[in-house]
């Protein structure tokens, strides 16, 4: 083989390792998760780390995002007299895109590097090694609890980042558009629909997925020490973040197929 | 299972790993009596870890056999590794102890996990191991990064002992402690011993060899190349065992 065509094999056996290894772990997550007994406190320890640690960094997005787009709508609509369609394009785009998005992005960074850094340490110090040694499973232990915790969580704190982002583009409508707030709350309710926000809800549960999974992957495969870890932090925050980003639009083309059957 | 040494409670035949390649093991067979302490040692990167870890089931050899009480459990599955691990502790290296617990649920979580005992039943067991190992029973409360290293491994062999298993197997016990630690754990372990819990003890520390092992064994090359009663090592060491003691080879 060609010396130039190592690197790409290597990324390919990379990303086969990658898609293996998270395929094996899901199926030891489903297959634990009906034939074993649950640690619910484990569960709420989680959904208070991801869940209630994660709120304040949503929120301040959320916020931000909203009031940006609303300032950046309105200047370049203003052009064509088409101020008045500020809240209408903004609450669809955040209620189907960037609400789910950022909120899920945001949660990558925050919980996903702190699952692989926390589990990876935990490989480093024995201690899953210990979990397995006094008969007990790290799957059950460790990976289930922040897998239900985020699938849980993340719904919820995206519903909050949509009502947070428009709530932001509300504020800048008002003081920086001169749009009248009774109108522009009239707008949003009356022009998003529920299909719209359960479109962004439903990717939020498989954004849920894609992160808590192979972040739990990334932590369990450290195997070299405590570089490992930091390694195994960069490539879970990377990986989880450009999933997302990919399943966006497969999903977004999925229900829009499914809203069209309708 | 077929044995190869009829006397055997604890039995390695023929055990073979690699790791990127590299063999590390090339057919090592050992055997241990019920209710011996078997010391295994040899030089650094010899592999004595991996050996002990497999005997739990944390590594799967290529090739061999590790019969426990009759039972082969190298092509065991997890979940048929949980009846022998509740049989067969591991004391790990540095107490490996869940740092986000108490000492308290540190050694609480093997009861929770496999009895249906009671709390107050669970702290009465918590309190008498405690002072069964020396520990103070205000330590239950401290989590592990305020223990120093001695007490870890204290608690961490005290976690192993909650099931009160036949088998004991000890990674380096008394690496990096100073002597009255180093004490403390001997003592543990001859208390073990006294109960007639069968043990290994892969260790560099020759004293504490000398001072709980019935036997004593030599990794080196990927093979057991020497296997003696401790009393006959004592009287009769060979060039072999005494280069290694003495730091003249690994």
């Amino acid at each position: 083989m060609e010396k130039s065509a190592l690197p790409f094999v290597k990324f390919l056996t990379e990303v086969f390792e990658f898609l293996g290894g998270v395929g094996l772990l899901t199926k030891q997550i489903i297959k634990k998760l009906f034939t074993n007994k649950l640690y619910w406190n484990l569960i709420i320890e989680q959904i208070y780390q991801v869940g209630i640690r994660s709120t304040p960094l949503v929120l301040i997005t959320a916020a931000c995002t909203g009031m940006v787009m609303a300032l950046q709508f309105g200047l370049g609509l203003e052009k064509f007299g088409g101020k008045m369609y500020v809240p209408k394009l903004l609450a669809v785009t955040i209620l189907r895109e960037m609400g789910p998005m950022f909120t899920s992005l945001m949660v990558a960074a925050r919980v996903g590097a702190g699952f692989a850094s926390e589990i990876g340490s935990m490989v480093v110090t024995q201690q899953i090694d210990a979990i397995r040694a006094l008969g007990t499973s790290p799957i059950r232990k460790i990976v289930i609890p922040r897998v239900l915790a985020t699938l849980f969580v993340l719904p919820i704190l995206v519903s909050f980042a949509n009502v947070i982002g428009n709530a932001g583009g509300l504020f800048i409508g008002a003081v920086e558009l001169k749009l009248d707030p009774s109108f522009y709350v009239l707008k949003v309710l009356s022009t998003s629909s529920l299909s719209d926000y359960f479109s962004g809800f439903a990717k939020s549960f498989f954004f849920a997925l894609i992160i808590s999974i192979p972040s739990c992957y990334f932590g369990l495969n450290v195997k070299n020490g405590t570089k490992d870890v930091g390694i195994a932090t960069t490539k879970a925050v990377v990986v989880t973040s450009i999933m997302i980003l990919i399943a966006d639009f497969f999903l977004s083309k999925l229900f829009w197929i499914v809203e069209k059957m309708i | 299972m077929s044995k190869k040494w009829p006397q055997a409670f604890i039995e390695v035949v023929d055990f073979h790993k690699s790791f990127e390649g590299k063999k590390i093991h090339q057919g090592v067979s050992f055997y241990i009596r019920k209710g011996e302490c078997l010391g295994l040692i040899g030089g650094s990167g010899t592999g004595k870890s991996v050996l002990l870890r497999s005997l739990v089931g944390l590594e799967k050899p290529e090739q061999g056999q590790i019969l426990i009480d009759g039972e082969d459990i190298v092509p065991m599955r997890e979940r048929e590794l949980v009846d022998i691990r509740k049989k067969v502790a591991y004391a790990f290296q540095g107490g490996a102890l869940f740092d986000s617990m108490t000492v308290y649920e540190n050694l609480a979580y093997p009861l929770r996990e496999h009895t249906k005992l009671s709390e107050p039943e669970i702290a009465q067991h918590i309190q008498d191991q405690l002072k069964e190992f020396g520990l103070d029973p205000s330590t239950e409360k401290q989590y592990p990064n305020s223990l120093s290293g001695g007490m870890q491994k204290r608690v961490g062999l005290a976690r192993a002992m909650m099931m009160h298993p036949q088998v004991v197997l000890y990674d380096e016990p008394t690496a990096g402690l100073d002597p009255y630690n180093t004490k403390r754990i001997q003592e543990s372990i001859l208390k073990m011993k006294a109960k007639g819990v069968t043990s290994i003890l892969v260790t560099h520390d020759m004293p504490t060899v000398y001072a709980v092992c019935d036997k004593v064994a030599l990794l080196q090359k990927g093979r057991i190349s020497e296997q003696y009663v401790m009393s006959k090592l004592l009287a009769e060491p060979t060039a072999l065992m005494t280069n290694f003691i003495t730091g003249e080879s690994t």
